[in-house]
């Protein structure tokens, strides 16, 4: 029950792009077409899915203070590396893409080509780095890390879809000429965060 | 144009004619979400602007050296270790804001506009317009965010700089804060409307796509 709380408030509440603003460059720039707009949505919610967990299996043992206490050498048991936070969550999350592209590319080849250009993207989307160090952040065990890295790929992918959607309609209106493109995506992206907002009042 | 002049130009440009934010599309994450109050968005600005500036001095100077397949790997380091040396510094010295800035000062390492610089620039140009680019980047990056975090604070919250500067006499005739300013939808509104007048200054029109 706790874990499905946390599902709806990470993909509706508290939407990882739309009350936490992460992932904004992408969502700009790939909502301008539906169908993109799905495929990156998918990627993000794989990607985002495996990052977090391994995030915090790294975190557990690896980073956090005390954490090499389980090699049972007693100089590394008071050790605090977690200055080393950030390159060890980048380069994980660096590899996993590269990871997840080689294994969609055997295993996949239809999903692998129609995601294309935007698995090497995602290395650099803030909204996967973003995701782990909330996870950091809010203390989440190993069962809340992964229920959190999928539902908040979930919440992303739902909004960029959304957008995508509201951009093909958005194509017929009239829209003064310096506020096309990113200025109107931008109002837009506010209502639907206003819109989201509803959610708020949900006790599960 | 003499060196000078060419070097000044680096550096004026992304404050307005090519803004990082609102002309490049670069870097809005951290533009919304660190700009409820002046204070943060100000540490944002100037964290920004350190490390664009530093990740640009350092790559342009080792930017023959390194082999260029594996120029990404190398630029994550550089961004990452100067990441890592700015929230050091911030938590030494200023933690409260450290603790607002949760987990934004961090996603300084994706920050797009850090990256961007170091592949657009740094890559092909020697150390001094590199560095102006990296700071005139920081800067426009940062006056927007200033410009944000202005009109929210002061209308969400009626302080600038966590100072009450709306007159106890304008509350008592029925004046009332913007509550929507300091949520989500408030930031996305405010630049929305922030990059409108911007882009109608300068006549940039966005082509169809």
């Amino acid at each position: 029950m706790d874990l499905l709380s946390l599902a709806v408030k990470s993909v509706f509440i508290e939407n990882i792009l739309l009350a936490s603003f992460l992932g904004m460059c992408s969502f700009l720039a790939i909502s301008k077409r539906i169908d993109t707009a799905m495929g990156l949505g998918l990627a993000v919610i794989v990607v985002q899915t495996i990052t977090v967990p391994t995030n915090w299996l790294l975190r557990r043992f690896f980073l956090a203070p005390g954490a090499l206490a389980w090699t049972g050498i007693e100089p590394l048991a008071g050790l605090d590396l977690s200055f080393l936070t950030f390159v060890v969550f980048i380069a994980t999350i660096a590899s996993m893409v590269q990871l997840v592209e080689m294994t969609l590319d055997r295993f996949f080849p239809r999903l692998y080509q129609s995601l294309g250009i935007f698995l090497p993207l995602i290395t650099v989307n803030c909204a996967i780095l973003g995701g782990s160090l909330f996870m950091v952040e809010r203390n989440y065990n190993a069962a809340q890390a992964l229920v959190f890295g999928v539902s908040s790929g979930a919440g992303w992918a739902l909004a960029i879809i959304a957008m995508g959607a509201v951009r093909r309609k958005l194509r017929y209106s009239n829209v003064p000429p310096a506020l096309r493109g990113l200025g109107i995506t931008m109002i837009m992206t506010g209502l639907m965060a206003m819109t989201f907002m509803m959610f708020s009042g949900i006790q599960l | 144009m003499s060196a000078m002049a060419a070097s000044w130009k680096h550096f004026r440009d992304p404050l307005s004619e090519n803004n990082p934010i609102t002309v490049q599309i670069l870097g809005i994450c951290s533009a919304l979400a660190v700009t409820v109050k002046l204070e943060t968005a100000l540490v944002m600005a100037l964290a920004l602007t350190l490390v664009t500036t530093g990740s640009n001095l350092v790559i342009s100077l080792i930017r023959n050296t390194v082999p260029p397949r594996i120029r990404m790997i190398v630029e994550m380091v550089v961004v990452s270790s100067l990441v890592i040396l700015a929230d050091q510094l911030l938590r030494a010295y200023a933690y409260d804001i450290s603790r607002q800035l949760s987990v934004f000062v961090g996603l300084i390492i994706t920050n797009c506009i850090v990256m961007g610089r170091l592949e657009a620039f740094a890559l092909k140009n020697s150390p001094l317009p590199s560095v102006l680019d990296g700071l005139g980047n920081g800067l426009g990056y940062g006056s927007v965010l200033v410009l944000v975090a202005l009109v929210r604070e002061l209308f969400g919250s009626g302080r600038l700089l966590g100072r009450a500067v709306v007159p106890a006499s304008l509350y008592e005739r029925g004046y009332v804060n913007n509550g929507l300013m300091l949520l989500a939808p408030g930031a996305f509104i405010v630049l929305g409307l922030l990059i409108w007048v911007q882009r109608t200054l300068i006549r940039r029109v966005e082509p169809e796509g």
